[in-house]
């Protein structure tokens, strides 16, 4: 294929046509969009060129200028990983390393990041030969370089190359990996620490046991908190690379001082990473170490450190070893949980309400009724709507273990709060649930309760409350028929047909657009057709021109009789109506209905 | 309301607070005050919502509580603490004193929980008074200070002031838009920090014997406490973190190189650290000090860490400092101009207008301060910038780089090479002058022309001339470069097209 390649660009004769100068001068252009433009077309540029002058004289040039705004810097870094067929294919690859590795020594991390991810890219396309000879002494240049952005950028290389290389090279590897873990910059550590559980996973088990656990102790007990909540993440990475008999001596010691650090943010990731922790360490652990370490989390003095680990409630429980698991969660879970029900802070209180109902399904219907609905109800009436918001979107959960209606006295009190809530976010969100609600507590309770709150929604002052309280009264009707909807909420959408306020009258045809397809012809034709049509001399344009729309909509729902001898010229009329939007609807309408 | 810029100690530390020579505004202030902005956000809210919406009766908001933090030590909250009261230190013979001076030292170890209004409240009295008196014992004894008395000092104040910073309440702490976080152990906090300083500013006070206990781990301690959300606190640590550079010459080296690794991790990592307006501050008079010709770290500093530091959103909280740093460094070493003035126009603000003036700003008291050899180096590109500031369409940017025209010292640099700066400015002047919104930048370029006229008229009359060709000569570069990449595009199609195999080679 190269030699096709060099054939074509021979064959097109247009090499001269784009002299590299000009194209130079692009990328040397004053203005830095300009420059930008260009950068990112640099495989076009490259094409242009073919793989020959991309390879002697782009690159070189590439290389020797790299002093731009780091935007551009970024583009190039981005463009280069992808450049492999452009300088010739894998054979040639080792041409992009010089500029990609001086990318990686910028001090902008954005670049960097972006020239690594290029560099772990590209190495893939290294032959193995090519990887010791090129790609391997570039990553040992940048260990070894003065200013740390280079070591940083190192540290994300290592794992890409070492399964690849000789003995002796992955020893070297091994090596300077160590020596980074223990930089005096806290910068090139946090990068250590960040890339130590990949390279781990590429290491022999026995250099895991030998080289990476006494980096990994060491730099969880860093001096830089920053630096130790990075070792956490890794820790779980080695654990699952470890034999279970092993876990107890090598990083049993070192996690469960991380459970204790005195900086909130190591305990913050500790919590964070709970669940891959307990997956990593397994049943026993669990039982022995994880069980206190979880209570001491949902204990914690800070409340960031509770709230992630309230979040890990259900997931934690749920994994526990079948045998103990009951017991347990009665015993040591749930005294914390009851707590936390009660906590002063309410990120806390919410992030637990978004995960408690999910305790019921592991628990079972007696001990739900017995212990969690207290909590329920307790989190219903919480002053904060979050919380109360968490525990309504997941009703489903405890439905399917004791029904709704254990919790409807208490549910509905908490359902009118947020339907009433002066966050229009809030009311949005309640209404989203609505549906659902109504199907578990049955269409009597519906009617009762609570339908009186789904038609205030539709004279909220916000827009998107009423539009969504119109999507919602579809649902409703597709959930209990058209016959309820005869009966309890067509009339009323009709009556707001006569308001005064233009608003609500436009409200009614936004409900009928909504409810005509899942009303049928029947209801359609005969109560909500007259509506519309006579709306359709209302003094406000706003209304006419809707009229049109919502006749529009509604058109295919009706027979054809109703269609010529009552919209019909009620659009005609319309399409010669002052207002020139009313005037455009009204033949929009007929086009599409086919009534001209 | 405590604010970070009058806090109660704003000791005269260093040529700092002192105000910048010209009498300028602290950039802060340029801007919109934090209550304008409130009173315009209350004017927006519609005020007969309550009218139409039959919910809002909860929509009154609770006000907000002043806030204050623990200090994330209290893991649990333990038995109540009991000291056994110990008579006054003046109430003893000189000898017994230093033995004394000790167990109140020992005393005073013990932390008490200020989240926790009610407990310990005799205790907590107690440590109040003894911790006063230890004030006052070191500022005016003499002969207390024993060998043995470093290490509890040291003791007693790592006891009290190192402890980890609980997270900040509002995950968006915004130091300009929220009221900071005040520490609850305060009433403590700040006498350990007074007998501290105190201590170390003791004329009995020797360094040799305290390098012991004031070590590479006792900085970094301090350092991270500059990340306090309490600006009282901050206060303290400044004259603190001063007087160990003063009088600890071994450390210096080393509080310097945290100190970038602090700043580089803000600019790169978080852009997040409260004290950097502090550290800067430091800084300032640590650069002040540096011996000539600078090292290369100290030079390294400048271009690698504080040039960077211009990038951060929150760059108004301490540019004020920032730039003293910057022009002190210049002050030092001329040869330093050309780097600075182009690190600043390769970070050079392309959204923020606010930063834009801030960087206008700088740049001025760097021209202040700049040599004319050194000018004629980064003229061209500077100027490059300055016109197009000239021409921003946010009036703001524009007057306050027309103002330069306004000192003297930089229209006598303009006007030794108005020949390389007019045809550089001119387009975007003359383009101006017809065309910006804002009347008073109009008359402000009239000016600026009409000062380029009497400065050199010939070149002035030649550009006028050439100005439509120039623009038409640019237009059609334009299309030519339109073209070129049209062609190129089309090359790549046809290029793809042949390898799918569409069109036969």
């Amino acid at each position: 294929t190269k030699l096709d390649d060099s054939k074509m660009a021979g064959a097109e004769g247009d090499d001269s046509l784009y002299p590299i100068a000009v194209l130079i001068d692009e990328l040397r252009n004053e203005d830095v969009q300009l420059r930008l433009n260009s950068i990112k077309k640099l495989s076009t540029i490259a094409l242009a060129l073919g793989v020959e002058r991309t390879r002697t004289e782009l690159l070189p040039f590439l290389t020797d200028t790299i002093y731009d705004e780091d935007e551009v810097l970024l583009a190039l870094a981005e463009q280069l990983g992808s450049f492999t067929v452009l300088v010739g294919g894998p054979e040639f690859v080792h041409n992009l390393l010089p500029p990609l590795e001086s990318l990686a020594t910028v001090e902008e991390t954005v670049v960097r990041d972006k020239a690594v991810e290029s560099l772990r890219k590209i190495s893939q396309e290294h032959s193995p030969v090519d990887l010791e000879v090129h790609f391997v002494p570039l990553v040992k240049r940048l260990a070894s370089g003065d200013w740390f952005t280079s070591r940083t950028s190192a540290c994300g290389l290592f794992s890409v190359c070492y399964p690849r290389v000789s003995s002796t090279v992955k020893a070297e590897i091994r090596q300077h990996f160590r020596t980074l873990c223990s930089d005096d910059t806290p910068m090139v550590r946090r990068a250590a620490a960040s890339k130590l559980g990949e390279f781990a996973k590429v290491l022999e088990l026995d250099y895991v046991k030998s080289d990476i656990i006494p980096l990994f102790t060491a730099l969880a007990s860093d001096e830089q908190d920053s630096v130790r909540l990075l070792a956490v993440e890794a820790g779980v990475s080695i654990a699952t690379l470890l034999p279970q008999e092993d876990l107890e001596a090598l990083v049993m010691p070192t996690l469960r001082q991380a459970a204790e650090d005195k900086s909130w943010r190591v305990r913050y990731m500790v919590a964070d990473k709970f669940s891959e922790l307990q997956k990593a360490v397994g049943p026993e652990i669990t039982k022995t170490d994880l069980v206190p370490a979880f209570q001491n989390l949902l204990k914690d003095c800070e409340a960031e450190v509770r709230a992630a680990a309230a979040n890990k409630v259900k997931v934690f429980c749920e994994n526990l070893p079948e045998d103990s698991r009951e017991t347990i969660i009665m015993t040591h879970i749930l005294p914390c949980v009851k707590e936390l029900v009660s906590d002063t802070n309410q990120h806390v209180k919410s992030a637990l309400a978004s995960v408690i109902m999910g305790l019921s399904t592991i628990l079972g219907k007696d001990n739900t009724v017995e212990h969690l609905l207290p909590l329920f109800l307790v989190q219903l009436k919480d002053e904060c709507p979050e919380v109360r918001l968490n525990i309504i979107s997941n009703l489903d959960c405890v439905n399917e273990v004791i029904g709704i209606r254990q919790l409807s006295q208490s549910l509905l009190p908490a359902i009118v709060e947020l339907a009433e809530d002066a966050k229009w976010r809030v009311r949005l969100a309640i209404i989203e649930y609505m549906p659902l609600l109504a199907g578990q507590l049955g269409v009597e309770f519906f009617d009762e309760k609570l339908n009186s709150l789904c038609m205030a929604w539709l004279i909220d002052h916000v827009f998107a409350i009423r539009e969504a309280a119109t999507c919602n009264l579809m649902k409703l009707v597709e959930k209990f028929g058209a016959e309820w909807a005869q009966n309890t909420i067509v009339p009323k959408v009709l009556g707001m047909a006569n308001d005064s306020n233009y608003l609500h009258r436009m409200t009614t045809l936004f409900c009928i657009n909504a409810l005509s397809g899942v009303c049928g012809q029947e209801i359609t034709t005969k109560h909500m057709l007259p509506v519309v049509l006579k709306m359709s001399t209302d003094q406000v344009a706003n209304v006419r021109f809707n009229v049109a729309r919502c006749l529009q909509k509604i058109g295919p729902v009706l027979d054809s009789s109703a269609l010529q001898a009552e919209v019909k010229p009620v659009l005609e009329k319309l399409a010669t109506d002052q207002d020139m939007d009313v005037k455009y609807f009204a033949l929009e309408a007929i086009s599409v209905l086919a009534l001209a | 309301m405590v604010h970070a810029r009058c806090a109660p100690r704003n000791e005269a530390l260093l040529i700092w607070p002192g105000r910048r020579k010209d009498g300028k505004k602290h950039p802060n202030q340029l801007f919109t005050s934090k209550t304008s902005r409130a009173m315009s956000s209350a004017a927006t809210t519609p005020p007969s919502v309550d009218k139409v919406d039959g919910f809002s009766r909860k929509s009154v908001r609770k006000a907000k509580q002043k806030r204050s933090q623990s200090s994330s030590q209290f893991r649990s909250q333990g038995k109540p603490i009991e000291l056994t009261p110990l008579p006054l230190l003046k109430d003893v013979s000189a000898q017994e004193q230093p033995e004394l001076f000790l167990k109140k030292l020992q005393q005073c170890c013990a932390v008490f929980d200020f989240m926790d209004t009610l407990s310990d409240l005799k205790m907590k009295e107690y440590k109040r008074s003894t911790l006063n008196e230890l004030v006052d014992y070191v500022t005016v004894s003499r002969g207390y200070l024993t060998e043995q008395a470093y290490p509890e000092v040291v003791k007693m104040v790592s006891y009290n002031i190192f402890r980890t910073l609980p997270p900040s309440d509002s995950n968006e702490f915004d130091p300009e838009e929220d009221e900071p976080t005040l520490e609850a152990s305060w009433p403590h906090l700040q006498l350990v920090y007074e007998f501290f300083i105190r201590f170390l500013e003791s004329q009995e006070f020797q360094p040799s014997i305290a390098k012991k206990y004031i070590d590479q781990k006792f900085v970094l301690q301090l350092l991270e406490l500059f990340d306090s959300e309490d600006p009282r606190e901050r206060d303290y640590l400044k004259t603190v973190l001063h007087r160990i550079y003063g009088k600890f010459l071994g450390l210096r080296a080393f509080i310097r190189k945290q100190i970038n690794n602090i700043f580089l991790r803000f600019v790169y990592e978080t852009e997040h650290f409260n004290g950097v307006a502090e550290l800067l501050e430091i800084l300032g008079s640590i650069i002040n000090g540096f011996a000539l010709p600078l090292k290369a770290e100290h030079k390294q500093f400048l271009v690698k860490v504080l040039i960077p530091l211009h990038t951060v959103r929150s760059l108004s909280l301490f540019h004020a400092q920032l730039a003293y740093c910057i022009v002190q460094f210049l002050e030092k070493d001329p040869a330093l101009t050309e780097p600075v003035i182009r690190g600043l126009l390769k970070f050079w603000p392309k959204t923020c207008s606010q930063k834009e003036v801030m960087f206008l700003g700088e740049l001025e008291e760097i021209l202040d301060v700049i040599e004319p050899t050194q000018f004629v180096k980064i003229q061209e590109p500077l100027f490059k910038q300055i016109s197009k500031c000239v021409s921003s369409p946010h009036f703001q940017v524009a007057e306050r780089a027309l103002y330069y025209w306004n000192n003297e010292y930089i229209m006598s640099l303009i006007e030794e090479n108005s020949n390389v700066i007019l045809p550089i400015m001119f387009t975007s002047l003359y383009r101006i002058s017809k065309e910006h919104w804002n009347p008073a930048i109009v008359a402000l370029v009239y000016n600026v022309l009409k000062a380029f006229m009497e400065m050199n008229s010939t070149l002035f009359d030649e550009l006028t001339s050439t100005y439509k060709s120039d623009r038409q000569r640019e237009k059609k570069k334009e299309k030519e470069r339109e073209e070129l990449w049209k062609r190129l595009e089309d090359l790549e199609l046809k290029r793809s097209l042949q390898s799918d195999g569409i069109i036969p080679t």
